[in-house]
């Protein structure tokens, strides 16, 4: 679990990458969680993270996530919570 | 109820359940209704009243398309999702087969049709299921159809045609495909047994897991467990291919050793580089002591995912049989997702400096830092499995790596 999440995550960030052409906005409004790969395509920034397509959030990101979602322009981005 | 073990004859027919391990194909060549009968005696009663999902359950049947999971698992959640979800359910068999190196579905549907029905019907009827489809290549339909029209009940079963790409039998494709004709994955966050066809509970299994639930319907789990093992129980079918004297569908009991379905197949096990164990998207292994088995410690087994033996003879060179792999598994990318459509093009092309002449010492790190950037980030698991396939050679073939890195390669498909 990296830094930015600490231990309990206050919810997961899915990538429809079907969808996802990468625009790179939520790369930039996420540098904590998520960086930019060979294409531009956003990638996990903890490298040991299992799932790479659903990506932990620690509270402290809610607005900036919430804010990902909402910009991104081809709606790739949706937020899964806790049961 | 109380299931008798093996000796579960059928009630009121002299068809007697299958000894040994030959038990989709034991009603011969192009089995039409009538032999079908004769063999294994008429299906829908019997054990089938017992409830399918328990039968299944006790029977311990896993998928045979290529994941291996617990076949009742899915029937159970599909079951378990009916009337929480809009509209009954539907049951897919999935007869795609997209696999190069697979025939066995296709020989199945060829020679055992009715024993896939038979899976289907009980399948769709446990779950009340509201549609029913066969999905498989157009090849595969005259002798479907045939069938069909062999027995009336089979009527309501709706055929579809699969294209011939590779990826159009991964399960949100094989519903796509259905839904809308074009049969590629699409993003998924909940389950297909949940929301899958128009938004109700999908039941997708595999023609063959069809056929041994045809079998375990009429015979019951312990006959299905007398062949296999605890933990790998049933049988199996393996398409063999590759260098061996004649390619061939056999069907081997869980937990054979690998190198004993190398020898059914006229191969010597010593003579081979590799064998690819699984499909394109299985992996390469070194056969030794492995055994063929869905579970188990996985220094002990190797997966047998869609059925595939691949072996490849001590003449050729397994990166560049890897390479060529590669280059086709990236033309087989479906497009939609970025990392797949970027990755598996690059992944490739490294692949291919390594297998055909590029000395460059980065091209290793190279690999490795490109296999992590595309597994795991996809719809589907096609790049996983691309992925598993290039990490297994790489690990596999260590010393033809070192080879070609040092400029040459001392197999006599060589480096041009």
């Amino acid at each position: 679990m990296s830094a930015a999440t600490g231990p309990e995550p206050a919810g997961h960030l899915h990538i429809n990458w079907t969808r996802c052409d990468g625009r790179g906005i939520c790369t930039e409004l996420l540098p904590s969680l998520l960086i930019r790969d060979d294409w531009g395509y956003p990638l996990a920034a903890d490298p040991e993270l299992a799932e790479k397509s659903r990506i932990p959030f620690g509270r402290a990101s809610e607005r900036d996530v919430a804010d990902a979602v909402a910009l991104c322009p081809r709606l790739a981005l949706t937020v899964l919570r806790p049961r | 109820m109380t299931i008798s073990p093996a000796s579960a004859a059928f009630r009121g027919t002299n068809a007697a359940a299958p000894e040994g391990n030959n038990r989709l194909f034991a009603a011969g060549a192009y089995a039409n209704y009538r032999s079908h009968l004769l063999t294994y005696g008429p299906a829908g009663t019997g054990y089938a009243t017992a409830g399918l999902l328990e039968l299944l359950e006790a029977s311990g049947l896993t998928g045979r398309g290529g994941a291996g999971f617990a076949a009742w698992r899915k029937a159970a959640a599909t079951a378990a999702a009916r009337g929480r979800f809009g509209g009954g359910p539907v049951v897919i068999a999935n007869g795609a087969e997209g696999e190069p190196l697979s025939f066995k579905d296709r020989t199945l549907l060829h020679h055992a049709p009715h024993l896939v029905l038979d899976g289907l019907l009980a399948a769709a009827d446990a779950l009340a299921a509201s549609r029913v489809y066969l999905y498989t290549a157009a090849s595969n339909l005259p002798p479907v159809r045939q069938a069909i029209g062999e027995r009336p009940e089979a009527g309501r079963i709706r055929l579809v045609e699969a294209p011939d790409t590779f990826i159009s039998g991964e399960a949100s494709a094989v519903v796509n495909a259905i839904e809308s004709g074009s049969a590629t994955p699409v993003d998924r966050i909940g389950r297909l047994t949940e929301h899958g066809f128009k938004g109700r509970p999908t039941l997708v299994q595999n023609v063959e897991t069809l056929a041994h639930l045809g079998l375990i319907a009429r015979f019951g789990p312990d006959w299905f467990r007398s062949a296999g093992t605890e933990r790998d129980p049933g049988t199996r079918l393996v398409s063999v291919s590759g260098d061996v004297p004649a390619e061939q569908v056999l069907e081997v009991a869980g937990e054979t050793p690998l190198v004993d379905v190398l020898r059914a197949a006229g191969a010597d096990p010593s003579a081979l580089s590799g064998v690819l164990v699984g499909g394109f998207h299985g992996r390469w292994v070194d056969p030794g002591n492995l055994l063929l088995s869905a579970a188990g410690p996985a220094q002990e087994i190797v997966r047998p995912g869609a059925g595939v033996v691949f072996a490849l003879g001590s003449h050729r060179c397994g990166l560049a049989e890897t390479a060529r792999i590669a280059a086709y598994l990236a033309t087989q990318s479906a497009g939609k997702c970025g990392p797949c459509r970027f990755g598996l093009p690059a992944l490739s092309a490294t692949l291919d400096r390594l297998a055909y002449g590029g000395a460059d010492p980065a091209l290793l790190p190279e690999l490795r830092r490109l296999q992590s950037m595309v597994a795991g980030r996809g719809s589907c698991h096609h790049p996983d499995g691309t992925v598993q396939l290039t990490a297994s050679a790489l690990a596999v073939f260590a010393d033809d790596v070192d080879r070609h890195l040092a400029g040459y390669c001392n197999r006599k498909e060589l480096l041009s």
